[in-house]
This record gives structure tokens, C-alpha cells and sequence, in this order.
């Protein structure tokens, strides 16, 4: 049946789109999202027929009726777990789990971690837009601390949660950053399509309803340049122009073991120590995903990227390992251990 | 010895006979002392004699209770017997009590001039003290009423396995195999199979096995040397008249394990099982994860949530999605079986229930999960529920669990509950060819009129297409959201959820189409009182039916396997007789159900100790019932009498 599927498929931006009229609030950063996600798929050959989304609930999760694939839009929090199930019964199925900070850090994070510890191999994106919008603006699990919402009208005080620090914490092995209107986000949908186990994208997003431009602060035009830093691997970590305020890169304090802002002056970023980025390097992922912003600039790109097994691939082939030699006979099965054959009245145990 | 030959449940009369019919025994120990693998030993050795026989295993919840303690005694009673055995037995004729707490709390259930077989090795001053006895039971004559044999156990093994070299803990380790070599020649058995078992157990070490078959052999000849002495006699238990075929034993959670492998090949599908550890859910799992070779996927998930998303996902990609769970754990799937309801996805939810709410009575038995698997759920979301009477009968209810689930495109709830799960009984191996085939086939093209596709298209069952991802061209969206009744697009319209409501509800209440008519299990088709049940109060129910019936009482036995829908004649053929009982391990569950479906004044008849029903509780109820001019032979304790009492304001 997938004789033909196994080929390259070539498909257009168009062939993606469903015939559902968008829901979402006019001018949501959803829609870049959705139209980078439909942008990448040509261009990664995807097959519409192999290609399911599964999501959660929420705004982000209506996303699979938007995409003209196999889409399974399941029930709060619990997407990671049906998507665990589909890759198991059919590995071969390209998945996308689609979720957000409310549906897969707070309600579903137990998922979230699971699904990325053991490694199975589906592309998640997570929309943080640091709000619940489709309950109409609480805050959520990664709201900054003193969020106004209807539910906490002082200010809220919980601490927000780091979606990449935890899916790094979980064991992830891949781990990236985006967000919704960035020309690059197709790129970084890439890479982790083509990461085999599961990959993690935490992609901002602006909610202008309810939390209007919070990523102002490194999305806005004019400033995005100084405070956004674009990872690439083998390249150093450089940010900044000399048009705007000067070259700068990240460097390792060595006498702390953390990381710091350096000037980077005539082009020699050697000189002034700065980290050639590394998406094999443990280490640096753990301070790059914690890397607070503000005294230091937004972590965007492929922050890490180390492939292991896949969970399906584990599971199923020790599956495959035990059936090999044995013999499916159910009847025979059926009359295991020990038995007896009665003829008549009497019992002969054999 | 009277004891033995005094009316145990399958008994035909009260004449003494050496030779008696059925006997029931029950071993009791800490829960270190292995009571659990003797009773399961004791088992296997009955039914090689070719007894029927019922097993009821009675364990605490914690795995490794302070030795000594009351809560920590663990219990295992057989009822075996030359005929038709239904039931685990109402009262021990023998009770095997390894220390004083086991004694303690089990002697109160043995028939008066009952044997005790007690260690007195273990009754010493510090075990005394644990069990609360401030003078020792086994001396002060207060175990009077009952007959007893008490020796010392303990050193009588030291003995045996002492040529071993065995460390003290080690060499008592052995005390389970000498009583059961000692029961083994009470109900002259061969000991063989044992020894070949042992063997088998201990194959990397030989020492063990040695020691353990010494114990075995001791207790053996113990029983012959100590015959002539006292209150020990060997005992012959005819075997029973049954079909022609090979057999075996075999538990709920065994038959329901392969139930479903078997309805998966029916169906021609590979099977996912996601699962939680849970009691006494779990064995089903354990089981599973060891046939990979039938098509079995095992996933442990996370948690409960995962365990049944998972198998709605392995489902919604084309395989039979399998999850299990008791109770609490059902309570946390309800939201996905919902999904499951809302995206007409095939999945078997199996629930073994134990006492509730909440966390209740992990290893005790229950039957009070009726109303979550019938109603539990959110919004109008209709599910077939089916349960299994005993523990082979699981076997077929798997069966037919798969195929109403795989034909109408639902979720199915399986009830079956601790007792069932735990409990062995012999089973007729069946021929897989004897089922009929229900294979899958999964739509490959468009389905619409106008070639379009509609995977909410309905077939003559009401049944929607299963359309795999990966399928060329049936690209399609599905969710929880109300859909368009054809193309299943999201659709919140009035006449949408109008529409797909009344289809959701005709669907699984058309499943009543696919199943046999109610048949009465026992007795006549009307009559004075029908005694109606579901679940694993069959065996009580069928024994205490056949003996009202023999002292001339006008009263049969009909038990429900579809519980949701039920079989389409069951309200008429309950209307004929004038009175209707429905004895139930809950506060009146399935009794509330005949009374909104039918109309019928049913009256319920309780038990929520944890315990299943004794045959003597039920035989009871069925005389007050009729009036109490049955005779009066029933000898109930009335402490163990289940209250009875009607809800009805």
C-alpha cells in the first residue's frame, strides 16, 4: 500500500491547507505557526497521507484541523500519551504532537516528560504564549511572575516554569527555540523532522488578546538584533552588530562555571573567548536554556541535538527479538501448564 | 471424623459418609509463610486428582506485614469436591493455622468439629503477644468445639531438611512444603507433580529443591505414622463427572489474558495493551508481557491517563487498543473513554474491581464499580458494558468484548472483579477453531456518494469506518469536539449533537441485536422468586438456587453477562415471576439498573464486607423471601448475614 508513499512526495504550501475555516482571533500568532509548519512540509517531502498531528486541547491544539493530514485532536494534556500509542502501532507514521505551555507544561507535563524520556520519535511544538487563551486569559504555568488575570487580580506568584530547562531535565534530546513571525522558524521545523527520537520546540507565541506582545522585548523590530541569539552549530555565539551597539558573544566564566556577555571587538571573537556552539555539548544546553533574559539575550535556534534510540524502535525490535522462533499456535497456548485429560470419569494427568 | 462428611457446600445431604463429597480448606500464615504458593500448589495437585474445586486466595495489602500481626496473615481456602463445585466454600472443614495470628483470625469461620492444624513451634510467647492471646489457645481448651492436631511444625522441618546445611531462616523456609506434604496424603495425592515442579523451581539450585522435596516427603510420612494416633485420617475424594477433554486451571486474570489474545486473532488485528500497575489489576499485564509472539504490544504507561490515550492512539492507528485497570484507576480514565465514545474508536477497558471508594479495599473484592462503568462518564456517552462470571468464563467475555468493540466502532467495559482475578478453577481447554471470526476491514477508499470521504458514514450496526493514518489518500481530522454527522468536520449545531447524540445512543444500544437472548441459568422460565445476578456471585447464587430448589422452593437463577445493553427479552422474562432478588457484592448497583429499565420492583440483597457471598447468605435471603416455610435447615451465622434492606423511599 505505501509502495508509492516510500517515494518523495511533492507537495505545495496549498496542499497542506484544509478546507475548515480558521478559528483563530485575527492576527494570533498561530497562523505564522501554521504557515510555517505548512512552508516546511514540501520542502521535508512529507506525505500527507503518513503525516498525523495529534494535540491536546487548547488554542494551539486546534492546529490539526488546519492541516490537510491525518489529525487527532484528543483530550487535555494527554497528546504525548496518544501519540506514544499511534508511533507504537505504526512506527512508520510521521508524527507531530502540537501543544501548548498550559496543555503540556501544567496539565499534560507528567506527558511531556515521559514522552521525551523515553524518546519517541514525534516532533513536538510547544506554543508558549505564557497565558491560557482559550479559557480566556488566566495565567498559566509560564506566565512571568505578577501576571494580572481574572484569577490573579494582585498579581499572580506562582514561578514560571522553563519548557526547554524542563524537556532538557526530562532527558530530551533535542531541544529548540523559535517563535511565531521569525523567518527561521522553518529552519529549526527542519532540524527536528530530521532528529530521530523526540525533538522539542518551544515556539513564542503572541497571544494578542490576552498577553499582547509580550516577547516585545526580543521580537520587536529594532531591538531583536541586540537581544536574540541565533545558535548554529560550529558557529561562535554571537549576537548583536556594530550597528547596534556593538558585536557581542557569549563566553564561559571560567573562575564561576557559568556563562557571560562579552564585547567582541574588530570581528575577533577568539580573542574575547566567545563559545563556538556545540549542539552535542550537555553541558552548555543546560546553561543556554536557563540563560535569564535580560542581562543576557533570548537562546533561539538548535540549543541541542544528540540523537539516541528511538523508544519504538527499542521496544519493538526487543519485541521483535522475543517472537523470533516461537510459535503464535493459540491452541496450543490455550492448553499450557499443567493439565489433565478426563475420559469418562476418570482423570489421567498426563 | 464428622467434620468432613457434615454438609460442605456441594454435600447432597447431611449423611455421614467416608467418603465425603467436598471439602474445603484453608490454609492460613504469615504472609511470609508462602500460603499462597501452598494453596496454589494444593490446587494444581486437586485437579490432577480430577476434583472440581474453587479457590478463594485472601491476602493482605501490604506485601510484607510485621511478621506475627493480625493484619498480616495471609489465607488461601479450596473448595474441592466429586461434584459440581461453585464456590470457594462457605466454612472451612480444615484450617491450617502456621502461627497463633493466622489461627485468630480464621478459626471464627471454621464449621463446628472443624480440624485445626496448628504449628506450636510458632506459638511462643512473642507471637502470642502479637496475636493478642494472653493465654495460649492451643492449651487453655478454648479451641474446644473443634477438633485439633497441633505438633510442632517448625522442628519437625529443622529435622527433615537438616542434612541440607541450611541456615535456620532458610530451612523453615521449608515449613509450607511439609504441610502441604501432610495434606497431600490427608487427600491421598500423588506428590509427584509436585516434585517434578520443585525441581523445575530450583534448577540452579539444587540444594533447595532437595530440601524442600525432603519437607514434602516428611509431612507425607508424618500423616501416614501419625494415622492411628489421633484425630488424622486419610481421605479419598472421588473425581468428579466431567466432560471428556483435556483441562487445566486456570485464574480471571490468565483467562482474560488470553481471552484477549484470542479475540485479537479473531479479529485479525495486533493487539496494544497500555497499562498501570495497579491491584489486582496488574497480573493481566504481566501476563501480556509475556506473549509477544501473538502480536502483543505492552506498553507501561505513566499513569492511568497514558495507559488508555496510548491504546486509543494504538486504535486510532489501526490495532486493537487494549487497557485494564480496578477501580481509582478507571475513575481517571473516564475523560478518555469519553474520546473514545466522541471518536467511535474501538478499545476493551478492562475493570477488575476491588472495595471502593478511593483507594478501599486494594486486594478485597467488590462488585460496587457498576454505576462508573455504566454512567461514569461526561455528557450522554453510551458504552457497552459486559462482565464475567468466574474465572474461566473470562475467557469467552474477552472474547466477545473484542468483537463488540472491533464491530461497532466502541469502547467496551469488561467488569470483572478481585476475587475472579485471583481465584482458579479448572477450565475444559477450548478449540480456538470453535469461535467464529470477526475480522476487521479498514476502509481503503472513499466512502461518500459523490466520492468524497465520510468517516462518520454509519453501516446497518450504526458503526463507522476505521480508517488507518497512512492510508493513501483518506486524510481526515478527528477529535472530542461535536462533528458533522458525515464528514465528522467540527460542528457544534444544534441538529449536529442532536443528530450524532441519538446515533452514539442507538448504536450501543443496537449491540443488544448481536447477543444471545437471557436464558434462566437454573429453574423455570417463571415463578414465585428469580434470583438475578452478575459477576462472580454466580457461584453462590447457582449453589444456593439448586439447594432451595431441592428442599422444594419455587425459585430460579438467571445471571446477566450483558450488563449495557442487556438482552433484549430480560425485562419480559423477569416480569414472570412474581418476586425478583438481586444479591450484589455493592449497596444495590444492578439492581437500581433492572429497576429504571423495566419498571420492576427488583429487591437487593448486600454484601460490602469484601468478602464474597457465602451460599448460606444467599439461601437465606431466598427463604425470608419466600416467606421462611423452607424448613429451617439453614444454618446461617447470623453475623455473617448480609443486611437486607430496600432503598425504595
Amino acid at each position: 500500500m505505501n509502495e508509492m508513499t516510500k517515494i518523495a512526495v511533492q507537495t505545495t504550501l496549498k496542499d497542506w491547507e484544509t478546507d475548515q475555516e480558521v478559528r483563530w482571533c485575527p492576527g494570533c500568532g498561530d497562523y505564522a505557526i501554521l504557515k510555517a509548519v505548512q512552508r516546511t512540509l514540501p520542502e521535508i517531502s512529507a506525505d500527507p497521507s503518513n503525516t498525523v498531528f495529534v494535540s491536546g486541547i487548547g488554542c494551539s491544539s486546534r492546529f490539526p484541523y488546519y492541516v490537510e493530514s491525518y489529525g487527532f485532536h484528543t483530550i487535555h494534556g494527554r497528546a504525548p500519551a496518544f501519540a506514544t500509542g499511534i508511533k507504537l502501532a505504526n512506527p512508520d507514521l510521521d508524527v507531530w504532537l502540537v501543544t501548548g505551555d498550559g496543555d503540556g507544561m501544567s496539565i499534560g507535563g507528567n506527558h511531556t516528560m515521559h514522552i521525551l524520556r523515553r524518546n519517541v520519535n514525534v516532533q513536538i511544538l510547544l506554543f508558549n504564549n505564557e497565558i491560557y487563551g482559550l479559557t480566556k486569559g488566566q495565567f498559566s504555568p509560564t506566565s512571568r511572575e505578577g501576571t494580572n488575570s481574572p484569577t490573579s487580580p494582585l498579581g499572580s506568584v506562582d514561578r514560571p516554569a522553563l519548557p526547554c530547562a524542563f524537556a532538557l531535565g526530562s532527558g530530551a534530546r533535542f531541544i529548540a527555540r523559535a517563535y511565531d513571525v521569525s523567518k527561521n522558524l522553518p529552519a529549526v521545523l527542519k532540524a527536528a523532522h530530521a532528529h530521530k527520537g523526540a525533538a522539542f520546540v518551544e515556539i513564542f507565541q503572541n497571544c494578542i488578546v490576552y498577553n499582547k506582545d509580550r516577547f516585545a522585548d526580543f521580537v520587536a523590530k529594532g531591538v531583536a538584533d541586540q537581544n536574540q541569539l541565533w545558535l548554529t552549530d560550529g558557529e561562535p555565539m554571537l549576537f548583536g552588530s556594530e550597528k547596534s551597539g556593538g558585536v557581542k558573544g557569549i563566553a564561559l566564566d571560567m573562575d564561576t562555571l557559568s556563562l557571560k556577555v562579552v564585547d567582541v571587538a574588530g570581528g575577533d571573537w577568539q580573542a574575547a573567548g566567545v563559545i563556538v556552539h556545540n549542539v552535542k555539548n550537555r553541558a552548555i544546553a543546560h546553561m543556554l536554556v536557563e540563560m535569564p533574559f535580560g542581562p543576557f539575550p533570548m537562546a533561539l535556534g538548535v540549543i541541542y541535538d544528540d540523537a539516541r534510540p528511538s523508544y519504538e524502535d527499542v521496544l519493538l525490535g526487543q519485541d521483535e527479538q522475543a517472537r523470533k522462533g516461537k510459535d503464535a499456535n493459540l491452541a496450543k497456548l490455550l492448553g499450557k501448564g499443567q493439565t489433565w485429560t478426563v475420559s469418562g470419569t476418570a482423570a489421567d494427568p498426563i | 471424623m464428622a467434620t468432613l462428611v457434615d454438609g460442605p457446600d456441594a454435600l447432597t445431604g447431611g449423611k455421614e459418609s467416608p467418603t465425603p463429597e467436598a471439602v474445603v480448606v484453608r490454609f492460613a500464615g504469615d504472609s511470609g509463610d508462602g500460603m499462597q504458593l501452598t494453596g496454589g500448589q494444593f490446587t494444581l495437585s486437586t485437579a490432577l486428582a480430577g476434583n472440581d474445586l474453587a479457590t478463594f486466595p485472601d491476602f493482605p495489602a501490604e506485601i510484607r506485614a510485621p511478621q506475627g500481626t493480625l493484619f498480616g496473615v495471609s489465607a488461601f481456602q479450596i473448595n474441592f469436591g466429586s461434584t459440581e463445585i461453585d464456590t470457594a466454600g462457605d466454612q472451612p472443614d480444615v484450617l491450617v493455622a502456621m502461627n497463633p495470628a493466622a489461627l485468630k483470625t480464621n478459626v471464627g469461620a471454621l464449621k463446628v468439629g472443624g480440624l485445626i492444624i496448628a504449628d506450636t513451634g510458632e506459638f511462643n510467647k512473642r507471637n502470642l503477644e502479637k496475636a493478642k492471646y494472653e493465654i495460649n489457645p492451643l492449651e487453655d481448651g478454648s479451641l474446644e468445639k473443634w477438633q485439633l492436631l497441633a505438633f510442632d511444625i517448625s522442628a519437625l522441618t529443622l529435622e527433615a531438611v537438616k542434612p541440607f546445611g541450611l541456615g535456620n531462616k532458610e530451612a523453615l523456609r521449608c515449613k509450607n512444603m511439609w504441610t502441604l506434604g501432610l495434606a497431600l496424603w490427608m487427600f491421598d495425592r500423588d506428590r509427584q507433580p509436585l516434585i517434578d515442579w520443585l525441581n523445575a523451581k530450583f534448577a540452579k539450585n539444587p540444594v533447595l529443591a532437595e530440601a524442600n522435596i525432603a519437607a514434602l516427603n516428611a509431612g507425607h510420612a508424618y500423616g501416614e505414622t501419625a494415622e492411628l494416633a489421633g484425630p488424622l485420617k486419610q481421605y479419598h475424594i472421588a473425581p468428579v463427572e466431567s466432560e471428556p477433554g483435556l483441562y487445566r486451571t486456570v485464574t480471571g486474570a490468565e483467562a482474560i489474558s488470553l481471552g484477549l489474545v484470542a479475540g485479537a486473532q479473531l479479529a485479525e488485528l495486533p493487539m496494544f495493551f497500555g497499562g498501570y500497575p495497579i491491584t489486582p489489576a496488574s497480573a493481566i499485564l504481566h501476563n501480556l508481557a509475556r506473549l509477544k509472539e501473538y502480536g502483543v504490544t505492552t506498553f507501561q504507561a505513566e499513569d492511568e491517563i497514558a495507559a488508555i490515550a496510548s491504546a486509543i492512539g494504538a486504535s486510532y492507528a489501526g490495532q486493537l487498543g487494549v487497557t485494564s485497570s480496578s477501580g481509582p484507576g478507571i475513575a481517571l480514565k473516564g475523560e478518555a473513554m469519553g474520546l473514545a465514545i466522541m471518536t467511535e474508536l474501538p478499545l476493551v477497558i478492562v475493570n477488575s474491581q476491588r472495595g471502593g471508594p478511593s483507594t478501599g479495599l486494594p486486594t478485597k473484592t467488590e462488585q460496587s464499580d457498576l454505576y462508573q462503568a455504566v454512567y461514569g462518564r461526561n455528557g450522554d456517552a453510551p458504552m457497552p458494558v459486559i462482565a464475567s462470571r468466574s474465572p474461566s468464563d473470562c475467557f469467552e467475555v474477552a472474547i466477545e468484548a473484542c468483537r463488540i468493540a472491533v464491530e461497532y466502532m466502541t469502547p467496551v467495559m469488561l467488569l470483572t472483579d478481585g476475587y475472579i482475578a485471583n481465584a482458579a478453577e479448572p477450565w475444559k481447554v477450548p478449540d480456538p477453531e470453535s469461535f467464529k471470526p470477526f475480522p476487521v476491514t479498514f476502509l481503503e477508499e472513499k466512502n461518500g456518494p459523490n466520492g468524497e470521504l465520510l468517516p462518520f458514514a454509519r453501516d446497518e450496526k450504526g458503526a463507522r469506518p476505521w480508517i488507518k493514518p497512512g492510508t493513501p489518500g483518506l486524510m481526515h481530522r478527528i477529535g472530542g469536539i461535536e462533528k458533522n454527522p458525515g464528514t465528522g468536520n467540527i460542528d457544534y449545531s444544534p441538529a449536529s449533537h442532536q443528530i450524532m447524540t441519538d446515533a452514539r445512543k442507538a448504536k450501543v444500544e443496537g449491540v443488544a441485536n448481536s447477543i444471545p437472548l437471557q436464558e434462566v441459568n437454573h429453574g423455570e422460565t417463571s415463578g414465585k422468586l428469580v434470583v438475578v445476578g452478575w459477576g462472580s456471585t454466580y457461584g453462590p447464587i447457582y449453589q444456593a438456587v439448586r439447594r432451595a430448589r431441592r428442599k422444594g422452593l419455587d425459585v430460579s437463577h438467571v445471571h446477566v453477562r450483558h450488563i449495557w445493553p442487556m438482552p433484549s427479552n430480560l425485562g419480559d422474562l423477569l416480569k414472570s415471576y412474581d418476586k425478583v432478588l438481586v444479591p450484589e457484592m455493592n449497596t444495590g448497583q444492578f439492581k437500581t439498573v433492572l429497576r429504571d429499565q423495566f419498571l420492576i420492583d427488583a429487591q437487593p440483597l448486600n454484601k460490602t464486607s469484601g468478602q464474597p457471598f457465602t451460599i448460606a447468605e444467599i439461601e437465606a435471603a431466598i427463604v425470608d423471601t419466600l416467606g421462611g416455610h423452607a424448613g429451617g435447615e439453614v444454618d446461617a451465622d447470623k453475623t455473617q448475614l448480609p443486611s437486607i434492606k430496600s432503598d425504595n423511599p
